[in-house]
């Protein structure tokens, strides 16, 4: 029976085949060839190096380079990173889309275009920002400094606390925050300002207050471009060089981050300990791109379930 | 009165929604506000629902003699329906008539026991006992804007206020739920202001119709009063089809051409006709399909159109085909003053009910 039907099926084929894709076998081929093709070169090789590379001297040195305690302390420095950065922005991303998609007031535009910004600039620069800011020179400089006082118990506090920005891990951090900011808010305002204001319009008319809307309402919606958001940002925060790179100082075992960690041990030769960091680096990517998969399949899933049962 | 508002004025920059606009609902009637798109229809249903505020310093709102001016719209009492539903997707059908209920403070909230009674019952009332646990995706969309109804209601609100409620459904649909809500509201009684731009669907339902254009009410009457007794060009315009032409030997006081006004059913079609008050056209189409039979018509002297509607009966009777030439003669006229509308209702001055002394000559 099953082989009755595919062979009717393959005989109603080519006729049934709409006209765009009945070009010729070789072309569609040629085609197909010249697509992986790319991918390989660019994509896949360059993975397959940096592993290749990591295990050159084999599995026990792998092992050894990846055991390295400047390396760890790095990978603990990049996950703190991220996860602090990529909740920072997780509020500051859902607050400034709700207010963008859902309100009308004057400077709306000038609010968008200051989020794209960080995209905008080069790392690099956003990470001078902070130097400028912060650093010894900078306009807030004198921030630990008892003669120029300020908010006079937190200023002891911090003083106290010895509390570095720049060179320091809160400089990074906030370079990291600013870099990754447009992930969660250019994911949300478009998604929000589709859905419209119905839905919350209606649960206000039913006496729900605004913290009630945004949690029974707004959020369900916004679920799945939230988690899309927030899997981007993390990949970006975790892999953030440039921005970092100019407010970190580069010292070892105290504030270097992966990707910078990655750079030392290259450029000092020591090749099987770089591919063993930057493969750590790609394995969370992989990680990164396998969470964002599952969420687009989950979410196509209750999409066509939703969409059959209609 | 149930709903009062009065002399609100709402602008959006330099457009203007609302001009000092005053109504009055009367208590557990269903009241049409019907108007064209733009005409502010829907900003005065949501400024009466809370959802948006008049002009700073400008009206008032009173649901039931209290004054609800300044009133969020979540204590004022009001139930919202929307014309795409709005019902939330992630919830079902229960949860959603639920929800008004559920989102109250806890001293106010009713027990879950008490909740699942009331759900219950409005599922019961909308007809759809069986679907509490289906998702507003897996329904169709009259079954959807019944829930958004039943949910609505389940606060019981003082008013109901729905925003083109019909709008997105297909038109047998559409007709079945007209009837459907018709009945509905009769039954429960609540205060209703509905917004339409469908004239047929205003004259159908309500017991009276608002008809709103330019951001002003041009007349507020029963359906039949504003249908027979329409009280600016405007109104007959938009309140049916209508023949329009321009006069120009003119029987009443008043400067200039003026415009006069011809229902298709009011156009009587003759073979033969000798009197003086007949015109004579040549018929340009025929259309037989239909619960009646239209025509259209052209006029012999100035090549403007007429149509006119009669029974396939009378249709019949006549046999025409395209190219007749034939006469015609108005049995009701309607005229309007050049230079807009004036308070003398000239309507009923003119209005000749019968074939053989048909109105002013043309």
């Amino acid at each position: 029976m099953a082989s009755a039907v595919s062979s009717l099926s393959r005989s109603a084929g080519p006729a049934a085949r709409p006209l765009a894709t009945r070009d010729a076998p070789w072309l569609r081929y040629l085609l197909t060839a010249v697509a992986l093709g790319f991918l390989a070169l660019f994509l896949v090789l360059p993975l397959v190096a940096v592993f290749a590379e990591a295990f050159r001297r084999g599995v026990g040195a792998y092992f050894a380079a990846l055991n390295d305690p400047d390396g760890l302390h790095a990978l603990k420095l990049t996950l703190l990173t991220a996860g602090l950065a990529v909740p920072a922005n997780l509020v500051f991303g859902v607050a400034a889309a709700w207010c963008i998609a859902k309100f009308t007031f004057p400077g709306k535009s000038l609010l968008i275009t200051l989020i794209d910004l960080p995209f905008a600039v080069s790392p690099v620069i956003s990470g001078l920002i902070y130097v400028l800011l912060f650093g010894a020179q900078g306009w807030y400089g004198h921030y630990l400094d008892a003669e120029h006082p300020w908010l006079p118990g937190l200023q002891a506090w911090l003083i106290e606390q010895d509390f570095k920005i720049i060179f320091a891990v809160p400089g990074i951090v906030l370079a990291t925050t600013f870099v990754t900011f447009p992930f969660i808010a250019r994911e949300l305002i478009p998604l929000m300002q589709t859905q419209g204001n119905d839905e919350e319009y209606a649960a206000i008319t039913l006496g729900a207050n605004g913290w009630q809307t945004f949690w029974k309402v707004t959020l369900p919606n916004i679920k799945w471009g939230l988690f899309y958001g927030v899997i981007l940002c993390n990949a970006r925060a975790m892999g953030e060089f440039g921005a970092v790179s100019v407010v970190s100082g580069h010292i070892r075992g105290e504030t270097n981050t992966l990707p910078l960690h990655v750079e030392i041990l290259y450029n000092e030769y020591q090749f099987v300990g770089a591919f063993a960091a930057a493969s750590i680096l790609a394995l969370l990517a992989l990680v990164t791109l396998v969470l964002k998969s599952l969420v687009e399949w989950a979410h196509a899933r209750r999409h066509a379930a939703s969409a059959a049962a209609n | 009165m149930s709903v009062l508002a009065r002399n609100l004025t709402k602008t959006f920059g330099a457009y203007t929604a609302l001009a000092d606009v005053s109504l009055e609902i009367p208590t557990g009637k269903l009241v049409a506000l019907l108007g064209p798109s733009g005409s502010g229809k829907t900003t005065l249903l949501r400024i009466i629902a809370g959802l948006e505020f008049a002009d700073p310093g400008s009206g008032r709102i009173d649901f039931h003699g209290a004054d609800v001016t300044d009133v969020p719209a979540g204590k004022r009492g009001v139930g919202f329906v929307f014309q795409h539903y709005a019902l939330f997707k992630h919830m079902t059908v229960a949860e959603n008539i639920a929800f008004g209920l559920t989102v109250r403070p806890r001293r106010e909230r009713p027990d879950r026991a008490a909740i699942d009674a009331r759900v219950k019952e409005l599922l019961k009332l909308i007809q759809l006992e069986d679907l509490g646990a289906r998702y507003p995706a897996q329904l169709s969309g009259g079954q959807r804007q019944r829930i958004a109804l039943a949910r609505a209601l389940a606060v019981q609100p003082k008013v109901l206020l729905l925003d083109e409620p019909f709008g997105a459904l297909d038109a047998r649909v559409r007709k079945e739920l007209r009837r459907w809500l018709r009945h509905f509201q009769r039954e429960i009684g609540v205060t209703t202001l509905f917004v339409t731009h469908d004239q047929e669907e205003a004259l159908e339902l309500a017991d009276e119709v608002i008809v709103m254009n330019n951001a002003k009410i041009e007349q507020v009457g029963t359906p039949q009063e504003v249908y027979d007794r329409p009280a600016s060009p405007f109104v007959i315009e938009f309140l049916g089809n209508v023949n329009r032409f321009a006069t120009k030997a003119n029987p009443l006081p008043g400067a200039g051409s003026d415009v006069l006004y011809v229902r298709p059913h009011d156009v009587d079609i003759l073979r033969d006709y000798h009197g003086e008050h007949g015109v004579r056209v040549r018929v340009q189409h025929v259309f037989s399909a239909g619960n009646t039979g239209r025509v259209a018509l052209v006029r012999a002297d100035n090549g403007d159109s007429i149509d006119a509607e009669l029974s396939r009966v009378r249709l019949a009777e006549l046999n025409l085909l395209a190219g007749d030439e034939a006469w015609v003669v108005f049995r009701h006229i309607r005229l309007f003053p050049a230079g807009g509308f004036t308070e003398r209702d000239v309507a009923t001055e003119d209005a000749t009910p019968a074939i053989a002394d048909p109105g002013q000559g043309i």
